[in-house]
């Protein structure tokens, strides 16, 4: 997009963040009754609401029950009015599938899912407005929504997007900064031991900037599980008040 | 038919005074609870590199030796001698899978059926509810004083139903009773059922004297009217007042 400055002099996005900043984030637990955990995410104008099920016994067929582990089953879906022009998709589209696959890989790495032999999780996440870093709000939905539900996991999952531009990592893009179409990097991240559970990009970005991107991104995922925790913290005095013993 | 629509209120943040003073430790996924080697790991932690992490979000429970984080809402895991109530979801040669709200299917096995145990329900209403939020007792099954009783399944899955008026010995099998329910006694079970729901919203322990407290305090209204959330507030806060009364 000629004339589009993603970065201006005195460092300020199009937004008027800085290039490290993460846009305001808000997000509620336990917003289902029916689903066992589920919980609702806003980061900036992306929102994304996530359901789990389980763990509870495996639908359909028996052979797919793994002896030792739980199956965890992600379900991926946007929503026709969640981009700027509807666009109606298919259930099993490719998006959706790869999304699918990459949530659950992530999800795979940090539930403990030894504890609940031959049965089944299931997380179903819904973006409502897609506005950048759709894969990052999804994660953190689903993370929130898995704790609503008590499944036992290793650490909080928090991701982040980041990108590159005149030199300068960004985090946490926006749908204007992700069409620019510059490099951007997705990055799940296990904060209480800094380790990955997902890294991924697909796009061209020369060696020596990754690892300063790796950081930035990292960065933000850490800032994001600060407000996570402060949610789930919340969440969870509440309930303790109301329950009262 | 009449209808009533709503739009949404921001939700008031839970006061700090409604609850006791105890200040509970309370945990999320990845802290540490503690570095000390000498306790027992129990369930919500795991071992990490030499100290002792928590995997869900709740207050931790110290028993002696053992640490243990207790979630807020978990699917039920069962216990020798709780009482539980479940639906059948299919049936196999020789037995039934029973749907209990835990992690697998139960299986209950035909020859158990006319042994003191397995007991098939008759007319009825289930409410299915968080299993953490049924108070453990030393009885389960009660005959309330409005007319009907009512199962507390240990896993979270409560049965309404009409005070049969005469025990009766049953010869073997299952025989339904498919006479008519009086409106009376619907009524009754429909206002026990709507106050089980508001008691659960707001997240109270449910047990025999929760229920009729709520129960008592729900009849200056209108069945349906027991689900708005204002009505609902005002007769819990009724039921914990009373309760509290009675302790103190």
């Amino acid at each position: 997009m000629a004339g589009l400055e993603l970065l201006s002099d005195q460092g300020y996005r199009v937004d008027g963040r800085r290039a490290g900043e993460l846009r305001k984030i808000q997000a509620r637990m336990g917003v289902f009754a029916q689903a066992d955990g589920s919980a609702y995410i806003e980061q900036g104008n992306t929102k994304a609401l996530a359901v789990v099920y389980g763990p509870h016994e495996i639908r359909g067929s028996r052979a797919r029950a793994l002896p030792d582990r739980a199956l965890v089953n992600c379900q991926y879906s946007s929503a026709t009015f969640s981009t700027g022009e509807r666009k109606r998709r298919t259930h099993g589209d490719r998006k959706s599938c790869e999304m699918g696959l990459q949530l659950r890989q992530t999800f795979e790495a940090a539930i403990l899912t030894q504890l609940h032999p031959r049965s089944q999780i299931d997380i179903y996440v819904q973006v409502l407005q897609a506005d950048g870093g759709t894969y990052a709000a999804c994660v953190n939905a689903a993370t929130l929504a898995v704790l609503d539900a008590g499944i036992p996991m290793r650490d909080f999952v928090c991701a982040c997007s980041a990108g590159f531009v005149d030199g300068t990592a960004l985090a946490d893009l926006s749908h204007v900064e992700e069409a620019a179409g510059g490099p951007q990097l997705a990055l799940a991240l296990l904060p209480a031991s800094g380790q990955i559970a997902l890294l991924e990009m697909d796009a061209r970005l020369h060696e020596d900037h990754l690892e300063q991107v790796l950081e930035a991104a990292a960065r933000a995922a850490r800032d994001v599980h600060t407000l996570l925790d402060r949610v789930v913290r919340q969440h969870v005095k509440e309930a303790s008040i109301l329950l009262g013993d | 038919m009449a209808m009533e629509m709503r739009l949404p209120v921001p939700r008031k943040p839970v006061s700090e005074s409604l609850g006791r003073e105890t200040k509970k430790h309370l945990v999320v996924p990845g802290d540490t609870i503690t570095t000390d080697t000498g306790f027992m790991r129990g369930h919500g932690t795991y071992m990490g590199e030499e100290k002792l992490i928590a995997s869900v979000a709740g207050p931790v429970e110290r028993v002696n030796k053992l640490i243990c984080v207790k979630a807020l809402k978990t699917r039920y895991n069962g216990e020798v001698g709780d009482i539980v109530v479940g639906r059948i979801t299919e049936v196999q040669q020789k037995r039934w899978k029973v749907e209990t709200n835990s992690r697998l299917d139960s299986v209950l096995l035909l020859s158990s059926m006319n042994l003191p145990g397995g007991e098939l329900l008759g007319q009825g209403v289930l409410v299915q509810v968080p299993p953490s939020l049924v108070k453990r007792q030393k009885t389960h099954f009660h005959d309330l004083p409005c007319g009907a009783s009512v199962i507390l399944g240990n896993n979270g899955f409560i049965w309404i139903y009409p005070t049969p008026e005469h025990k009766e010995e049953d010869a073997g099998g299952f025989i339904a009773n498919l006479e008519p329910v009086s409106l009376a006694d619907r009524e009754v079970i429909s206002r026990l059922r709507n106050c089980i729901v508001s008691l659960v919203t707001q997240r109270m322990l449910l047990y025999d004297t929760s229920i009729l407290y709520c129960y008592e305090a729900s009849l200056p209204h209108q069945i349906k009217d027991i689900l708005k959330p204002e009505v609902m507030e005002e007769i819990v806060m009724e039921t914990r007042q009373r309760l509290l009364e009675q302790e103190g």
